[in-house]
C-alpha cells in the first residue's frame, strides 16, 4: 500500500462478492481500457455464470477532443456478441466526473439496445460531472482533486493504486 | 521559398498538418497505423459513425478533379461525425481568377477546421499551411508530383496487414516513378518504417534523374526487378504520358512492364500486389493478377478510409 492507497486486491473482492449477490447469471461484463478491462477480465472468470466479455475504449467518444487531443494510443472496441436486448455491465476502475461513462453507454448503444446498462467500479472518488452513479463499488475513496487516481497490475495480475498529478492524455 | 520544416508538427511534436511524408518521424507514422487500426473495427460494425468530430467543418478543396479520393476522405469525415463541403475549385472561383490563399481566407470565414488539398501544383499545400489561422489543420490530398501521404500511409497500412514486420522486406514500386506523387510518398514511409530494400522499376524516361538519393534500387528490367520481392506495386500509367512521346506505346509498355501471373511468379510465392488506382487493365496490370488472389487492391480502398480517419482525427485533436 503506498500514500494511504486502499489495498486494490481487497477492494476487487468486495466488488466481486457484491456483485455476486445480484447481476445476471448471464449478464455480459464491458470494460473500459485498460483498468477496467483488466477487472472485467478478472470478474469473468472469478463470478459463477457465463459472462462474456467486450472492452471499450471510450476514445472516439470523448468531448474533450479540442482541449486534450486523441489518446497517444487508442485500442480497439471490441464487442464480440450482439448487445440487443442483453443485460450489460460496464466495468471501469474508478468513476469520476462519470463523463468516460457517458462516452462507453453512447459506445455500447451504436452496438444495439441493450435489456439494462449497469456500472461497477473498483472506486467512486466522487466529482460527478453528470447524473451516473455505479450499481456495484468496491469503495467510495477521497482523492485530493489534482491527483489522477490508476489502477496497474503487476506481472502476476495483481492489482495496485497509484496517484500522480493528472496530465494530458 | 517553401519552407518544410517542421510546419507539419506544434510545438510538443504532434501533428498538426499533414502535407507530406518526407520528414515525419517513425513515431508520428507508427501512431496513424495504429489509430487506423482502432478505426478499422467501426467500419465493420453496423453504426458506423463515432462522434469525434462533431461540429467540426473539414472542407474537402479539390482544385484538380478526383473523385475516388475526394470520396473517401468525405466518408471518413462523415464517420467521425464532421460536417464535409466538397468544393469542386477547378469549377469556381479560381477560375474567376481568385488566388488560393484569398480562396482559403473566404473559408476560414466561413468556420471551416480543416482543409483537405487536391492541386495540380506541388506544393499548394504547403503555401496554404503556412498562411492558414493557427486552429486550421491542412491534410494533402496529392498535390502535383510531390506527395500524397494519405496513399502513402493506406499502402503502408495494407503492406502491414500482410506483413507485419516492415524490416524484412523487398518492396517494389513498378511504373511511372517520374510523375508518381505516389511512389514519393510510399518511398518514404517505408524507409521510415525500417524496410531495408526498396526497388523502383520502370523505363529509364519514366524514372527521376536523381532517384537512388531516395535511398532505392532501380531497375530497369520487370523480370529483374521482381525476383524474391514481397511487394510489389503498380502505378498507374497516365495516358497522357503516351502522348508526350516518353512511351511508343500502350502495347510496348504491357509487354515490358505490365504485370502478369508469369512475372509475378518472379516475386515470392506470397507476395502481394497493390495498386492506388485506378487501374488500366491490359496496360500496367494483367486482368488475371488484378483479380487473383495476391492482389490486395479492394483491401487498400477499405483501408483508406480508415487511414483518413485517422489523420482527421489526430489533427483535429492537435492545437498550435
Amino acid at each position: 500500500m503506498n500514500d494511504g492507497l486502499p489495498d486494490a486486491e481487497a477492494l476487487f473482492a468486495t466488488l466481486r462478492d457484491t456483485m455476486a449477490a445480484s447481476i445476471a447469471i448471464d449478464a455480459k461484463l464491458v470494460g473500459v481500457y485498460s483498468g477496467g478491462a483488466w477487472i472485467a477480465d478478472r470478474l469473468a472468470k472469478e463470478l459463477d455464470g457465463e459472462h462474456e466479455i467486450g472492452y471499450i475504449d471510450v476514445s472516439f467518444y470523448r468531448d474533450d477532443l479540442s482541449t486534450s487531443g486523441l489518446k497517444p494510443t487508442v485500442r480497439s472496441t471490441s464487442i464480440p456478441f450482439s448487445v440487443e436486448g442483453k443485460h450489460v455491465v460496464i466495468v471501469d476502475d474508478v468513476l469520476f466526473t462519470g463523463r468516460s461513462i457517458r462516452a462507453a453507454i453512447n459506445t455500447l448503444f451504436d452496438f444495439g439496445r441493450p435489456a439494462s446498462i449497469q456500472l461497477a467500479v473498483l472506486v467512486d472518488r466522487g466529482g460527478r460531472e453528470l447524473p451516473i452513479s455505479a450499481d456495484y463499488v468496491g469503495a467510495p475513496l477521497i482523492v485530493a482533486r489534482h491527483l489522477m487516481l490508476a489502477l496497474s497490475k503487476d506481472d502476476a495480475g495483481i492489482f495496485s493504486f497509484t496517484t500522480e498529478p493528472w496530465k494530458a492524455l | 521559398m517553401l519552407s518544410k520544416k517542421n510546419l507539419q508538427l506544434n510545438a510538443n511534436g504532434d501533428l498538426h498538418h499533414l502535407l507530406s511524408i518526407e520528414g515525419l518521424p517513425k513515431r508520428i507514422i507508427e501512431r496513424i497505423l495504429d489509430t487506423a487500426e482502432s478505426f478499422v473495427g467501426i467500419n465493420e460494425r453496423e453504426v458506423k459513425v463515432v462522434p469525434l468530430l462533431r461540429g467540426k467543418s473539414i472542407f474537402n478543396i479539390f482544385f484538380e478533379n478526383s473523385t475516388r479520393t475526394r470520396t473517401t476522405f468525405e466518408i471518413a469525415a462523415k464517420r467521425l461525425s464532421a460536417d464535409v463541403i466538397n468544393l469542386d475549385v477547378a469549377r469556381s472561383s479560381a477560375n474567376k481568377g481568385e488566388t488560393i490563399t484569398d480562396t482559403i481566407a473566404n473559408l476560414t470565414a466561413m468556420h471551416a477546421d480543416m482543409f483537405v488539398i487536391r492541386h495540380s501544383a506541388s506544393g499548394a499545400p504547403h503555401l496554404i499551411a503556412q498562411h492558414a489561422a493557427p486552429h486550421i489543420h491542412v491534410v494533402n490530398a496529392g498535390d502535383g508530383r510531390h506527395e500524397h501521404p494519405t496513399q502513402g500511409l493506406l499502402d503502408v497500412f495494407t503492406i502491414r496487414k500482410y506483413k507485419k514486420d516492415f524490416t524484412r522486406l523487398t518492396v517494389a514500386i513498378v511504373g511511372d516513378i517520374l510523375h508518381s506523387r505516389v511512389a514519393r510518398s510510399q518511398i518514404h514511409a517505408l524507409t521510415t518504417l525500417g524496410v531495408p530494400e526498396v526497388r523502383v522499376i520502370g523505363p529509364q524516361t519514366l524514372l527521376p534523374t536523381d532517384i537512388e538519393r531516395l535511398g532505392v534500387r532501380v531497375f530497369s528490367s520487370l523480370e529483374e526487378g521482381l525476383k524474391g520481392v514481397d511487394v510489389v506495386t503498380m502505378l498507374r500509367l497516365q495516358n497522357e504520358r503516351m502522348n508526350g512521346a516518353l512511351l511508343p506505346s500502350a502495347s510496348e509498355y504491357f509487354s515490358r512492364y505490365g504485370l502478369t501471373p508469369q512475372k509475378l511468379a518472379l516475386a515470392k510465392p506470397d507476395a502481394i500486389v497493390l495498386h492506388p488506382g485506378p487501374m488500366n487493365r491490359g496496360i500496367e496490370i494483367d486482368s488475371a493478377v488484378a483479380d487473383g488472389k495476391q492482389a490486395v487492391i479492394l483491401p487498400q480502398v477499405t483501408y483508406g478510409i480508415a487511414i483518413r480517419m485517422a489523420v482527421m482525427a489526430i489533427l483535429a485533436g492537435s492545437t498550435r
